[in-house]
């Protein structure tokens, strides 16, 4: 029915073509044919990566497969559903941090995953898609720019899931989802005045946030600045990572004859390091290329933001889009070692389940905000 | 509720001034991702393009493992190209601990198709103990084609196990020139700790004895390399590189093969050593001590218990007689005597001596008899050689004294370092009355000249330097240091470097036509019916000069057992000597004998060297033995010290 809408207010065509089944599908064509080019790439890097194992290959491809089925089913509701499902949506993520902290499984020597026989998740991810919901939901209704009262109660719906994400501890996804809040904040026109100063606050308070840190997140840090001075311990993972990249050149050694990643000097090499064996196998221009195709999501995104109709879905979009940027960026920033290692992973390339599919049903929330737009009058 | 509707109106109000809030944003919120994008590219730049060549280094670093590989070990020829030392591919059992998981059902599996003692298991698990377990292991060394047959097979049953084709140091005249060419043997810590290591890379044999030994920086080459992809846990995965070593040169030892196997044959029995030079440069044409051993049990690591019977073998088999045995010349130093009485004009040749059978010295009743007791008559030198007259040269020692015997006799090479190119070479003694105080503290007595101008008492020399002493003789005076090695060649550019033989000082005497004299004399021993060796010179087409000698066996050190009593006929058994050289007026070669208590020097040294002559000189064996020389096995015999002089043939 509301393909019919906008049907009928475009210049008449002859026959309904494939733009117009798309559009009835709710798919946006530009960024699903970005998306599937990264995540071939992904694909592509992943064999490679994970030692020639057509397996990884191919439970990769069914997640990305899940994530891309997630995809087009948020995308068939209406954004209104996502702004009057966002309180619920965000209550239950909270319940379920608190879950994992009473009994979730211990991995890694953090607790971040829940285990329901079936199906085994973190939360975290999940608050990934609640929180730029949430907060763009909230100060839909508020007078924009914010007030001081609305900018103190975002930050409460913002700062209590994550604080639990920081118990768990999972520094990197309570950074990410702090800046997802925050991103929904700064496109709701939050003053420049408050950006400045709470970035001059939290420059301020970093040395109490460093009493804060577990000694193995401080020496990630400290490895930053000087990776040579523990080149076996946790300095190992940035100086492989950047002998991988160096070595790789401009024009890279070749698919699969990279020997950081396939002799396993590199470690993580399918996951978290995945941009390493790319850099080290393809070589400069195809890293140029992979950045550009995610500059052009990001772009895409940016500007299905700017011709929503409503703040919810500006809000929504416009967060969505930065904390898919923030993504890249620290990955790619701490596999070259320009960022501490956090264990972020490469969006739709690095090997991994909950991340692929709640990242492509961000998308398509986005699809569903650019396909579901009523024509109205200016 | 907060996001519920009540505000809806001032959010509707306010549409357009959000919009236009949220565009300024987003062009913010661009620019933000530029300035990350263009921080992330530069740093991208730095470390692809600008640091490139640095990272790749470090990269080849870290795959790149660099495994010395062991050069070919040069070969060890006889002058007449036989092989007498090669390498020859060997199958050797190595198992990969990592693939293995029950390494003691394996090993029991494995010793039903593969012979393996308790003591390659000892030092397989010794071994395994030391080497990341990724890398093979050898079990054993030098399986038998069959047994490489019989794991072929079956090798499907043996996971974690490989057969892999290596060279073995391999010796075809071995037991027969075992203390000439010598042998290899694993590098012991001692011994890499002398050598420069770089130069012994992936090598882990070292010449232990003999020519291996004393040639070693010639024979052994130059190590190359392989290069070898590793990954990050060190197991290596793929060649990369692979750079030959230089392979050692090869040794053509003036050895001549086939006169050491007379030579060891003709000895028969008895044990002993025959060292053959030739005198017109030094060179070694035979160097035999017998009994030999087999240089194989060094090479595959002989286990302890082996060389325990080896050790304690009472015929000594590891002993080199040749170069490390000193024994009392005997009469065979008769002629160089004579020689030296001539050289300090104590005598002419004319001199003569009244041989009554025995003398004393003035003022003391101690009686000094020839081995004739009812004497020789008046003897002339020629005479005293020929026949060995004792009573001559206990005058002509009297005469000379014992410090121009001194000075004479270790000018002929006895009593010193011969400096031939073989390791651990025994000095012997030819004594003096310095040496006797150096030694000893004590004063010489004049008795004593006469034991050592009879080639007894103090006098201990080894078989080399007598062979030394009877080329001079042969020479006419002209010495040269005896050396085994001819030359070696570089085995790519065939490049061949000769050793130059080196002279030592000529012995002259007031008239040199005197060396006639004493070289007529000895030709007289072995061609005339009344020599002292009358058999042995018969039937050859060439002439021979030569001297016969018994060292006498008689008396134990002090602090030795009693021997058991029917031990003691064979183990005083004299010991004979024989020395010769041939062609009489050229020679070219000389060869002295000893055979331990072979009795007679004449009938069971002398033989052994004529065989030794005829093969070289005929390239044919010629002497008919006269009767088998039949002596019972060697026994165990105490190191035995010269008795009192009393008499020699």
């Amino acid at each position: 029915m509301i393909a019919d809408l906008l049907h009928s207010g475009r210049k008449r065509k002859p026959e309904p073509g494939i733009s117009d089944w798309l559009t009835a599908w709710h798919i946006d064509l530009p960024l699903l044919f970005l998306l599937v080019a990264v995540a071939s790439i992904g694909l592509v890097v992943q064999y490679s990566a994970s030692g020639h194992s057509m397996d990884a290959v191919w439970s990769q491809t069914q997640r990305i497969a899940l994530g891309l089925f997630a995809m087009f089913a948020v995308a068939q509701a209406p954004p209104d559903v996502y702004r009057a499902v966002a309180p619920w949506a965000y209550a239950l993520t909270c319940v379920l941090l608190v879950l994992v902290l009473v009994l979730g499984d211990t991995a890694k020597g953090a607790q971040r995953w829940l285990d329901f026989g079936v199906l085994r998740f973190q939360p975290s991810e999940l608050m990934k898609l609640a929180m730029p919901m949430t907060a763009a939901a909230f100060l839909h209704h508020r007078r924009l720019p914010p007030s001081l009262f609305t900018i103190g109660l975002t930050l409460i719906i913002i700062g209590l899931p994550a604080g639990l994400i920081i118990d768990q501890p999972d520094l990197g996804t309570a950074l990410l989802v702090l800046t997802s809040g925050g991103f929904a904040l700064f496109f709701a026109g939050l003053q420049w005045r408050w950006i400045l100063g709470s970035l001059g606050a939290a420059a301020a308070a970093a040395p109490l946030l460093w009493e804060r840190l577990h000694d193995y997140q401080r020496q990630r840090i400290l490895t930053l600045l000087d990776p040579e001075s523990d080149p076996l311990g946790t300095g190992y993972h940035i100086t492989q990572s950047k002998i991988a990249i160096g070595s790789g050149g401009i024009f890279g050694k070749g698919w699969m004859h990279g020997t950081q990643a396939n002799l396993d000097f590199l470690p993580e090499a399918h996951t978290d390091f995945i941009f390493a064996v790319f850099a080290e196998e393809m070589g400069l221009l195809s890293v140029l290329l992979l950045l550009t195709l995610y500059m052009a999501i990001v772009g895409r995104c940016l500007w299905i933001a700017l011709r929503a109709q409503d703040t919810f879905q500006r809000l929504l979009c416009g967060s969505l889009a930065l904390t898919f940027f923030i993504y890249v960026f620290i990955n790619v920033g701490m596999v070259i070692g320009l960022l501490p290692v956090v264990g972020v992973p490469l969006p739709l390339v690095s090997y991994g389940g909950t991340s692929a599919v709640s990242l492509l049903a961000c998308f398509g929330m986005m699809m569903s905000v650019h396909t579901h737009r009523k024509l109205l009058t200016k | 509720m907060i996001f519920g509707s009540r505000r809806r109106r001032d959010a509707l109000k306010n549409v357009h001034a959000e919009r236009d809030t949220f565009t300024g944003r987003a062009v913010a919120a661009v620019l933000f991702c530029m300035v990350c994008i263009v921080l992330l590219v530069m740093r991208l730049v730095d470390l692809q393009v600008v640091e490139h060549a640095y990272f790749s280094t470090r990269a080849d670093e870290n795959r790149m493992r660099v495994t010395p590989v062991a050069p070919v070990r040069g070969l060890i020829y006889d002058r007449n190209g036989t092989v007498l030392a090669q390498n020859q591919p060997a199958f050797v059992l190595e198992i990969t601990p990592e693939q293995v998981k029950d390494m003691d059902a394996l090993l029991a599996r494995l010793a039903r198709i593969v012979t393996i003692s308790e003591a390659d298991i000892e030092r397989f698990k010794d071994r395994a103990r030391k080497t990341p377990r990724y890398r093979g292991v050898p079990l054993r060394n030098n399986l038998s084609m069959e047994e490489v047959a019989r794991y072929e097979i079956r090798r499907h049953e043996f996971p974690g196990v490989e057969v892999t084709a290596g060279l073995s140091r391999n010796y075809p005249l071995s037991t027969s020139a075992a203390h000439v060419v010598g042998y290899v043997g694993g590098i012991t810590e001692e011994e890499l700790q002398k050598v420069e290591e770089r130069a012994y890379q992936g090598i882990n044999q070292i010449g232990k004895v003999g020519v291996e030994r004393s040639q070693e920086d010639e024979l052994r080459g130059a190590p190359g390399a392989k290069i070898i992809e590793a990954n990050a846990y060190g197991r290596p995965l793929r060649e990369l590189d692979y750079r030959r070593g230089y392979p050692g040169r090869n040794a053509y030892l003036s050895l001549d093969a086939k006169v050491q196997l007379v030579a060891e044959e003709a000895l028969g029995e008895l044990n002993g050593a025959v060292v053959a030079l030739d005198p017109r440069n030094g060179e070694v044409i035979a160097l035999v001590s017998k009994p030999g051993f087999d240089p194989h049990y060094f090479v595959e690591g002989i286990s302890s218990a082996d060389y325990k019977t080896l050790l304690n073998d009472p015929s000594r088999p590891l002993f080199n007689r040749a170069l490390q045995g000193t024994y009392p010349p005997g009469s065979t130093i008769k002629p160089a005597m004579a020689l030296s009485g001539l050289e300090f004009n104590a005598v002419d040749s004319q001199h003569r001596e009244f041989c009554r059978g025995q003398m004393s010295l003035p003022g003391s009743s101690r009686k000094y008899r020839c081995w004739k007791r009812s004497g020789h008559g008046w003897v002339d030198m020629h005479t005293a050689v020929m026949r060995s007259c004792d009573i001559y040269f206990y005058q002509l020692a009297m005469t000379l004294g014992i410090d121009r015997m001194h000075e004479a006799m270790t000018g002929f090479g006895l009593g010193h370092l011969t400096g031939i190119d073989l390791p651990l070479e025994k000095a012997g003694v030819y004594p003096s009355r310095e040496w006797k105080q150096r030694t000893r503290r004590e004063n010489w007595y004049p008795g004593e000249t006469l034991s050592v101008g009879i080639g007894q008492g103090y006098t201990n020399v080894t078989p080399l330097q007598l062979a030394q002493m009877t080329a001079r003789i042969a020479m006419r005076g002209l010495g040269f240091v005896p050396h085994v090695l001819h030359s070696t060649e570089d085995p790519i550019t065939k490049e061949v470097r000769t050793i130059e033989s080196e002279s030592l000082p000529k012995v002259v005497l007031k008239n040199e036509s005197d060396w006639e004299t004493v070289i007529s004399a000895m030709q007289d021993v072995v061609h005339t019916q009344s020599g002292t060796a009358y058999r042995i010179g018969r039937d050859a087409p060439y002439r021979i000069a030569a001297k016969t000698g018994t060292a006498q066996v008689v008396g134990l050190k002090q602090d030795e057992a009693a021997p058991k009593e029917h031990e003691i006929p064979l183990r005083f058994r004299d010991h004979a000597l024989f020395i010769a050289f041939a062609p009489a007026e050229a020679p070219t070669i000389a060869v002295a004998v000893i055979a331990e208590h072979g009795s007679h020097g004449g009938s069971t040294a002398g033989p052994v060297a004529r065989k030794v002559m005829d093969q070289y000189l005929l390239g044919k064996v010629l002497y008919d033995e006269p009767a088998p020389i039949t002596v019972p096995a060697p026994t165990p015999r105490p190191r035995a010290t010269p008795g009192p002089t009393e008499s020699t043939e």
